[in-house]
């Protein structure tokens, strides 16, 4: 097997067996989107309106949980030196990570937003809009959070700083997720937003590592 | 195989203070160098500088091999097996999984016969969380065997071990020296070898 493989299947594996991955995104994905109609109330047409927006935001937020950790164990106990020597160029690391963590945390959060939006009388068209929406956003959300996580690895609470250094990179995939929910409801379609959000998430898989690895060489010297 | 390791006037420098300046040394194939000094003298950091993972303030570090010199610190990464403070052990892997992690991200296949020789054979399946801290050293000793790299970096060897997990890792020094490996440990004990060393 070939060390970016061997790299994501243990991330993966260790997400699944430390339960705060996945589980603690879910549970609190589910938990936003279960209080959000309790405070808003019964209004039908105001919960399937802003349910595009909310849902969105709450995956990212879920998603933000385990980031800090996306580097962050295997710095404190040594392993990312060894990952560091391995024939796996940083970068490489650096992707396999990112996609080891949407594996456990954007995909599920994906696979259960169908059930949440039925709490936001979603109709079913707009329901299939986000669905796809996070399907192609969340890779971003995990792409981007590890630029974040690579530049506070040696700051203590760095999980405190490292929303506020990615969450204003995440406007564009709030929005454009956001806006082809939107754009099914009120009958605009919701393609062009879609395709947007596609090419941001493109462009952050593709340049998130190169940063990521900085940010991990850097605090691997200091 | 790399046939030399030099340091050229190396300095180190942490915040406003200079751990060393204008050190060097050379190490060739089949040789062993403690380095020696008080706590703070700047060992883990000189050999932290010699994996790649710092940059030295002034001089620099050139490894040679038969493709010529190497002075590139990712390169030169690229040889080192690297035993650190922290073993790099998840709780959450088994003895076995660990090992095989590691083997196939070195790009290796992990022989059983290695953990047998670092005795840990009936451990095998358990999860690293139930290791003591001689344990979690012997299994670091065993991914350092199946790296199977040639320049050896160790920051304290010896520590967490008992009389014959130290006995270990003086053995498996002295073996990858006779194999024509390099070896070049941070430790206050002395590695046994009719080896150099070097105080900071």
């Amino acid at each position: 097997m070939s060390p970016f493989l061997t790299l994501l299947l243990r991330d993966t594996r260790l997400a699944a067996r430390s339960g705060g991955g996945a589980g603690l995104a879910l549970a609190f994905f589910a938990l936003v989107a279960t209080l959000v109609p309790l405070g808003v109330g019964a209004d039908l047409a105001l919960l399937a309106r802003v349910a595009g927006g909310v849902l969105w935001v709450a995956a990212v937020l879920a998603a933000l949980l385990s980031l800090d950790r996306l580097f962050q164990g295997d710095h404190d106990d040594g392993g990312l030196e060894l990952i560091a020597l391995s024939p796996l160029p940083l970068e490489l690391a650096a992707l396999a990570k990112i996609c080891a963590h949407w594996l456990s945390t954007g995909l599920p959060l994906t696979l259960l937003s169908p059930v949440l939006a039925l709490m936001f009388n979603l109709p079913p068209p707009a329901t299939l809009m986000l669905f796809l929406s996070l399907l192609t956003g969340t890779p971003a959300v995990s792409a981007v959070g590890a630029i974040g996580a690579g530049l506070t690895l040696s700051l203590k609470r760095g999980g405190l700083i490292l929303p506020l250094i990615i969450l204003p990179l995440l406007a564009p995939v709030v929005i454009f997720g956001a806006g082809s929910v939107a754009g099914v409801l009120d009958g605009s379609g919701g393609a062009g937003a879609l395709e947007l959000l596609a090419a941001f998430a493109a462009g952050a898989v593709l340049l998130s590592p190169f940063a990521a690895a900085a940010g991990c060489r850097l605090n691997l010297g200091s | 195989m790399i046939t030399s390791l030099t340091a050229e006037r190396l300095a180190c420098a942490r915040g406003d203070r200079r751990l060393f300046d204008g050190l060097s040394f050379t190490v060739r194939a089949g040789q062993a160098l403690a380095v020696e000094g008080a706590n703070g003298a700047g060992k883990t950091s000189l050999l932290r500088m010699l994996a790649g993972f710092l940059a030295p303030a002034a001089g620099r570090v050139v490894v040679k091999d038969a493709s010529g010199d190497i002075t590139d610190a990712e390169l030169r990464g690229k040889r080192v097996g690297w035993l650190g403070h922290h073993d790099g052990l998840k709780p959450q892997l088994t003895v076995r999984e660990q090992l095989d992690f590691y083997s196939a991200l070195h790009g290796e296949r992990a022989d059983a016969a290695v953990l047998d020789h670092v005795g840990l054979t009936r451990q095998a399946a358990l999860p690293c969380r139930y290791l003591s801290a001689g344990q979690k050293r012997r299994l670091a000793l065993a991914r350092l065997l199946a790296s199977n790299r040639p320049l050896w970096l160790l920051d304290e060897p010896f520590a967490a071990l008992d009389a014959s997990g130290q006995a270990l890792v003086a053995q498996l020094m002295a073996r990858h020296c006779g194999q024509g490996g390099i070896v070049i440990a941070a430790t206050h004990e002395p590695l046994g070898l009719g080896n150099e060393s070097l105080r900071l």
